[in-house]
């Protein structure tokens, strides 16, 4: 008989972001736990609300299969009595047993047979444990203090074909009460496995996050700016998703859209519309939860909360230019930048002095952070830099100053651009590497998922800044932390073989627009058919001094002796000075003869001395643009 | 649409409405706090084993949010409405829906959601998992899980309520500025409160000795200390504490304290803070 399952864990409002991680996590685990126990079946959905996780497998048996083990007892050859004694242990009696010939001889056995478990019994013992094992990034106890999870768990369901599967979470028993949405429908509604998500339907929720995305895209009749990452949000804090257009007046317009947009999609969640040349409408999109506004309640409150924040901000805005920014440098001496490295008075002064050794913009970088103390900044925290920037322009301050200013803390992101100007890519690189450094000397390096301080993404920031906005002054590159970083660009975001990577960064890193240029070097000779045979040459090489604990020794030309090793001699200096595109053709057949022909280990302590050196010769060759003994090939020898 | 309810009508409703759900209803703590939840009915009663509900109006005082009146959403003091339910029934999100109808609010015609929102206080020694409560797009409460405080795992997990009194009743009566609130019938917020917003952002960001403030933290300081020291005086170290606070505030708004400095003396409050956690936790253990 094959059976389908149904798990719904209740809870209170659960954080959009964690909710698809969590969703996966559940779906792994339950799926080891049918095929662990042997249970069949597959899942076939998950989905989730902000209320609700759930988890949907089909062909489930209604019970394990029974196994059979044939268990050796003592030999025949001991007697009855013995024979008695096992079948008691195996709790039957002696004329069940079966003999069994192995190579040691005749043996009384037993045909035991375990009995398959019932489904719902291994379930209802396992899920407890199972959800309460999904991982979240941070957790509550409401109940017990062992027990803990995102939120408190408030029913459970849990059906295998019509029948509960019973268990207890923190005082919730499972059973096959859902809850409707809090306003649109009703508490406790019981269900079935096939009316579930109907009956849901009834009560106000749409358990399908794919179709309140669509509800949410169908219901909106303007331009709206993209923005993937809000619909996201807006899809997850909903259970019955509804957009409404509100509007806002066209005077606030004169605020930089920066401001009005941060306003708009950080603290109101509020998607931004744009007119017919894609220049932002005063009017904007909300989301509500729930199925309607007949009166125009919820429009008009929105609308309210903008025209306050939005007011705020033209008062912010105000208020901030009495001050100039360059009035607010003294101040930044009461704002910490973190508590063991001082005051950011004392980061700006390091950032000024790191940009005039670049050769960058020193008036950006005196005024970068005066906006700190600024009152939009300091309620729109995400404005940081794009603030000070527009001030700076607000103040006269030339083009390459403000737009360093604005830019100095791109990218943000991985996909976020880098700063536009010069000025900016050197400013923000000073900033980012004086944060680096200065975190990284007291100690604060970031560890598993907490990096308080950004580190990992100011690292990157410096990495991407260098290569793609082709700085040539960049201070200098050291340090395991920024080495995993650069490595990390090459590799993954740049698509570099990691073996290729490993090979040019052994060569050197510190300049990483070199490193790219030798990284493209190697990516191409790489596709050559003698490369990979010398490569692997060079593996073994590589081996063959550390080995022989090989440091350094004095090459002796007249030590050679003619043939392979002379010939091997005479092409690494026939072809010096070329570049390695051209060498590797030529040398690949003497190196392979070489090996053939040559005892690197000769009896002659000198000749052998001299071999060494001789491959060691061949090695340092190529040091400058690789360490080609890192390259994965495949004939390893 | 029937007439909106005043400011203290407002506050009448829902205090009625927690008595009615077994609340003890306090009055205001007496001393200078800048949250509902560091007065003594939630920062010591959320300790210990005994369960414990209360609600209570809390002036809270943030002398670096004044704005001499000026601003139509900004206080210097605002009014929380703090509800402590210890432990936390599960139904308490409904009854807190149920507290919003109390107050007028047709949830059929509006829309509200719980956004992730959890709360820390480093001073307190204190954390909680919860959310900010949008209604139409306005943060009306906090709604928090305490799970830590004092530095201590709580042995009942309360849930703590917090109304911000002043935005509620703007929405209510749908009014842009909170000095437009009608207080109660023809008497507005500002003939109230508007003279105390504008004298306070004064007294804070201008004239506060800033000497004086500095002896006063010692002298606080100390005497917390040398209370902690005895039987007895659990309460009123925490006094102690909650004036150490507010010079602490006060010497903030005044731009008095450096970089290098506050995290000493943040550092003070915290030991405090923690000390009568534990003075209190000792004397909980000592009476079971």
């Amino acid at each position: 008989m094959s059976l389908p399952f149904l798990l719904e864990i209740g809870t209170e409002e659960i954080p959009d972001w964690m909710i698809i991680p969590a969703l996966n996590n559940l779906q792994d685990m339950f799926q080891a736990l049918l095929d662990q126990h042997v249970l069949g079946g597959k899942v076939t959905a998950v989905d989730a609300t902000p209320r609700r996780l759930v988890l949907r497998a089909e062909g489930l048996l209604d019970r394990q299969a029974d196994v059979e083990e044939l268990v050796l007892g003592p030999p025949t050859s001991v007697g009855a009595g013995a024979a008695a004694g096992f079948a008691k242990k195996m709790g039957t009696t002696a004329d069940q047993l079966v003999t069994q010939s192995t190579a040691k001889g005749e043996y009384f056995s037993f045909a035991k047979r375990t009995q398959g478990q019932a489904t719902s019994a291994v379930l209802a013992r396992e899920l407890p444990n199972l959800i309460l094992k999904i991982q979240w990034p941070k957790t509550m106890y409401w109940n017990d203090k062992a027990t803990r999870f995102i939120r408190p768990i408030r029913w459970l369901v849990a059906l295998l074909g019509d029948a509960v599967v019973p268990f207890e979470i923190a005082g919730v028993k499972s059973g096959n009460i859902t809850f409707g949405h809090r306003i649109l429908g009703k508490p406790s509604i019981s269900v079935t496995i096939q009316d579930f998500e109907d009956q849901l339907r009834t009560n106000g929720v749409i358990l399908s996050a794919n179709e309140r995305r669509e509800k949410i895209e169908a219901g909106i009749s303007v331009r709206i700016k993209p923005d993937p990452d809000l619909l996201h949000t807006l899809t997850y804090i909903t259970e019955f998703p509804t957009p409404i257009l509100g509007s806002f007046d066209r005077s606030y317009l004169d605020l930089p859209q920066e401001v009005l947009v941060t306003v708009m999609r950080h603290h109101q969640k509020y998607l931004s519309v744009e007119d017919a040349d894609g220049k932002l409408a005063p009017h904007f999109i909300a989301v509500m939860n729930t199925n309607a506004d007949p009166d125009g309640l919820v429009r008009h409150g929105n609308e309210r909360v903008l025209r306050a924040r939005f007011n705020d901000a033209r008062f912010f805005w105000d208020q901030d230019q009495k001050k100039a920014l360059t009035a607010r440098l003294e101040d930044l001496k009461t704002v910490t930048f973190q508590a063991k490295l001082g005051s950011y008075y004392d980061k700006t002064m390091r950032v000024v002095e790191l940009v005039k050794q670049l050769g960058g913009d020193e008036r950006a970088a005196l005024l970068c952070k005066c906006d700190l103390t600024s009152d939009m900044v300091k309620e729109f925290t995400d404005l940081q830099g794009i603030v000070g920037g527009l001030y700076a322009q607000a103040q006269g301050e030339p083009e390459d100053v403000w737009r360093a200013i604005y830019d100095h803390y791109k990218p943000l992101s991985m996909e976020d651009q880098i700063p536009s100007t010069a000025a900016g890519r050197i400013l923000s690189l000073a900033d980012k590497y004086d944060t680096l450094v200065e975190c990284l000397k007291v100690g604060m390096t970031p560890t598993g998922s907490r990096d308080p301080f950004g580190l990992r993404r100011a690292a990157q920031g410096i990495v991407r800044i260098i290569v793609e906005g082709r700085v040539t002054s960049a201070p200098p590159l050291e340090g395991e932390f920024l080495r995993d970083r650069v490595e990390y660009y090459f590799r993954d975001v740049r698509g570099f073989a990691y073996d290729e990577v490993r090979a040019c960064m052994a060569a050197g890193w510190a300049d990483l627009l070199e490193l790219e240029t030798r990284l493209v070097r190697v990516q191409a000779v790489r596709l050559t058919p003698d490369f990979e045979p010398i490569a692997a040459s060079f593996k073994r090489i590589k081996n063959i001094l550390k080995q022989a604990q090989f440091s350094d020794s004095t090459f002796h030309a007249n030590l050679l002796e003619p043939g392979p090793e002379r010939d091997l001699y005479e092409a690494i200096l026939g072809t010096q000075g070329q570049p390695l595109e051209s060498r590797i053709g030529p040398l690949r057949p003497k190196v392979d003869l070489f090996f053939d022909k040559v005892l690197v280990n000769a009896p002659d302590p000198n000749i052998r001395l001299n071999r060494l050196a001789l491959l060691h010769n061949l090695l340092t060759e190529f040091s400058d643009l690789a360490d080609f003994s890192e390259i994965v090939t495949e004939r390893q020898s | 649409m029937s007439t909106p309810l005043t400011f203290q009508e407002t506050v009448l409703r829902l205090k009625q409405y927690w008595s009615d759900r077994g609340c003890i209803l306090q009055e205001p703590y007496d001393v200078e706090v800048g949250a509902g939840t560091m007065a003594p009915e939630t920062f010591l009663r959320v300790l210990g084993p005994q369960p414990y509900s209360v609600a209570y109006v809390q002036p809270s005082r943030r002398p670096a949010d004044g704005r001499y009146g000026d601003n139509p959403n900004r206080l210097y003091k605002h009014q929380q409405l703090q509800v402590i339910l210890k432990p936390a029934p599960t139904d308490v999100i409904d009854q807190y829906l149920g507290s919003l109808k109390a107050i007028g609010i047709d949830l059929s015609k509006h829309d509200i959601k719980f956004e992730e929102d959890n709360w820390e206080a480093p001073t307190l020694g204190a954390w909680g998992i919860g959310w900010q409560v949008m209604l139409d797009g306005l943060e009306i409460s906090q709604f928090t899980y305490f799970q830590q405080c004092g530095g201590f795992e709580l042995d009942l997990v309360p849930a703590e309520l917090t109304y911000g009194l002043e935005r509620i009743v703007a929405f209510l009566q749908n009014v842009d500025s909170v000095y437009d609130i009608e207080w109660t019938r023809g008497v507005q917020y500002r003939t109230v409160r508007h003279l105390e917003e504008y004298e306070f952002s004064k007294y804070n960001f201008e004239l506060a000795d800033v000497g004086m403030l500095w002896q006063l933290f010692d002298l606080h300081e100390k005497e917390c200390q040398r209370l902690l020291k005895m039987p007895d005086t659990v309460l009123p170290a925490y006094d102690q504490v909650l004036k150490c606070s507010h010079v602490f505030n006060l010497l903030d708004s005044r731009g008095a304290i450096s970089v290098t400095e506050r995290v000493g003396v943040i550092g003070r409050v915290r030991k405090l803070a923690l000390g009568v956690a534990t003075a209190w936790m000792k004397r909980n253990e000592a009476a079971a």
